[in-house]
């Protein structure tokens, strides 16, 4: 096991990783930026560093300088966290070339996870259900038909050069393919410098269902059930639970076995997420995987009693996987929703600032994961999470309960928090039944802000 | 909103606290610069807090006398960033 263990991060994940550590007897070191000096994560880690100016460039994504900060304190291992250089080859490489064990996947799992279009066509030989799509550009009206027809409509038609969700056209028959086609090519053309489009199948209304995986160095694969992170706002995910309320022991069963295939065909080490689109017809397709912890790891945490922290930690030093899915306790219910220092009313806005009157929630079925406390400014620098509430219960009326009574005992003056969003969402009928879609926080949302598309001098 | 009064000097101050940047990207020229004539909502520069990154622009037509804040430095809640005169 290691004897010292280097934080490369910050905020509320560089607490979880520190706890692990003292837990585990493991001695950590925590490093940070001109702009942390104040945060707690210094006071919980046995020692720190200071790697640098505020700006995450010149500090948190500074390989040179945490490599050195941890050869310095003599740290056997680095935990990355999420973000910042947890997903990034050239990082687990440095830490190899300096003898220093990377607590995560292998740089090869990392080069692979983030090539999306190699790591669909592995899943494909894989048996692993993928969205359908054509196989490379499609230059003619008349192949667009044919391939449109083939997958079946409606179809996208996405810019090969795009990404983020822009040029996409959507189009639910062939009248409409007709007409969008060209259109969609001149644009992607304008806008991206290359006219390449490809065609992919549309999924309405779908699902984020996403399957965590462990995996060792031994061959072993394990999956921990699914977590149910359908309700997003722009592609960030803000209310997770376990398990999902969609899936039964049939489709769970499916979709966690094309999980442990998928990590098996990259040869996957570590935790990791298998990430998919569920349609309302039960069909599921994998996107991508997530080569880290990630931030709603908590709820599988909680319903299956496994740390995943910990776990990264001894798969790293060589320990086996000794149990699978059905050797698990799962039971009851978790939700988690990420406080983020946003007001909703406002667009998501940022709100800095300072916490002048802090009282968190507790009692019964209650975790906090946050680095706040009262007195504390938030840098203006970071990402706006400050904190993780996770509510659980044996089953989901109970969990939504306890989740709402914390709610409203959580107070962060005078910050903005996306806090009353949430209220509203566990007393909502859809979210009470489980019923709802990638779309469904819209309803909750003011009209976007106009001023802001306004963009004729930028 | 009514036409602000010609001459009159409009301070321009950070809505919140953050980076203030004065070009869209390093490698690209300043929106503006002292002197420059500006309508009223013309983008004179960025502010990113907390990753996040919104337009100052320019609460009336006019001229550009004063860039008070700097390029890529924190600014406050309320500090001062342009001074503009009306017109």
């Amino acid at each position: 096991m290691f004897s010292k263990i280097l934080v490369a991060n910050r905020g509320e994940i560089a607490l979880r990783v520190i706890r692990a550590c003292k837990e585990m007897g493991i001695n950590s070191v925590a490093v940070y930026s001109e702009a942390d000096a104040d945060s707690i994560h210094l006071k919980l880690a046995d020692e720190k560093v200071c790697i640098g100016e505020p700006v995450s460039a010149k500090s948190y994504l500074n390989i040179e300088k945490i490599i050195k900060a941890a050869g310095n304190a003599g740290a056997d291992a680095i935990h990355p966290g999420y973000g910042y250089l947890a997903e990034k080859e050239e990082f687990a490489l440095a830490c190899k070339d300096n003898n220093i064990v990377f607590i995560g996947p292998t740089p090869k799992n990392l080069s692979l996870a983030g090539d999306k279009i190699a790591g669909k066509k592995i899943m494909e030989k894989a048996g692993v259900p993928t969205i359908p799509s054509s196989p490379a550009g499609v230059e003619t009206l008349d192949d667009a038909k044919q391939v449109a027809g083939k997958i079946g409509y409606p179809v996208m038609i996405k810019s090969a050069g795009g990404g983020g969700g822009r040029g996409i056209r959507v189009c639910h028959d062939e009248e409409v393919l007709d007409e969008e086609f060209p259109v969609a090519r001149m644009e992607a053309g304008a806008a991206f410098g290359n006219n390449e489009v490809y065609i992919e199948k549309y999924i309405v209304g779908p699902r984020h269902i996403e399957f965590q995986v462990l995996a060792d160095k031994h061959g072993n694969v394990v999956h921990l059930g699914e977590r149910e992170c359908t309700i997003q706002r722009r592609y960030q995910k803000l209310v997770e639970e376990a398990p999902s309320p969609r899936l039964d022991d049939t489709l769970r069963k499916k979709m966690g076995q094309a999980a442990v295939d998928a990590a098996k065909a990259i040869d996957y080490f570590n935790a990791g997420t298998v990430e998919f689109l569920l349609d309302k017809e039960g069909n599921f397709y994998f996107i991508e995987i997530n080569a880290r912890i990630q931030v709603e790891h908590p709820v599988t945490e909680l319903t299956t009693g496994i740390d995943l922290v910990k776990e990264q930690i001894r798969l790293s030093a060589g320990g086996k996987l000794d149990y699978t899915y059905d050797d698990l306790n799962i039971r009851g219910w978790a939700i988690e929703c990420r406080i983020n220092a946003e007001d909703p009313e406002r667009n998501f806005m940022p709100s800095p600032g300072t916490v002048k009157d802090y009282h968190p929630p507790g009692g019964f079925g209650i975790r906090l994961d946050t680095h706040l406390y009262e007195g504390y400014e938030l840098p203006i620098y970071y990402d706006s999470l400050i904190a993780k509430l996770i509510a659980f219960d044996l089953t989901r009326q109970g969990a939504i309960n306890i989740m709402k009574r914390a709610l409203a005992e959580y107070k962060i003056e005078p910050l903005k928090t996306t806090i009353p969003l949430y209220m509203q969402v566990m007393d909502d009928p859809d979210f009470r039944e489980g019923n709802f879609d990638t779309g469904y926080i819209e309803r909750f949302l003011p009209d976007e802000d106009e001023e802001d598309d306004d963009d004729d001098f930028l | 909103m009514s036409s602000t009064k010609q001459g009159k000097r409009v301070e321009v101050c950070a809505p919140m606290a953050g980076v203030f940047y004065r070009s869209p990207a390093p490698d690209q020229p300043p929106y503006v610069e002292v002197g420059t004539q500006v309508k009223k909502k013309q983008v004179l520069g960025l502010l990113e807090t907390m990753k996040v990154f919104q337009k100052i622009k320019s609460p009336t037509s006019g001229k550009v006398v004063e860039i008070v804040a700097e390029n890529e430095q924190p600014l406050k809640d309320h500090d001062l960033m342009f001074v503009i005169e009306a017109g």
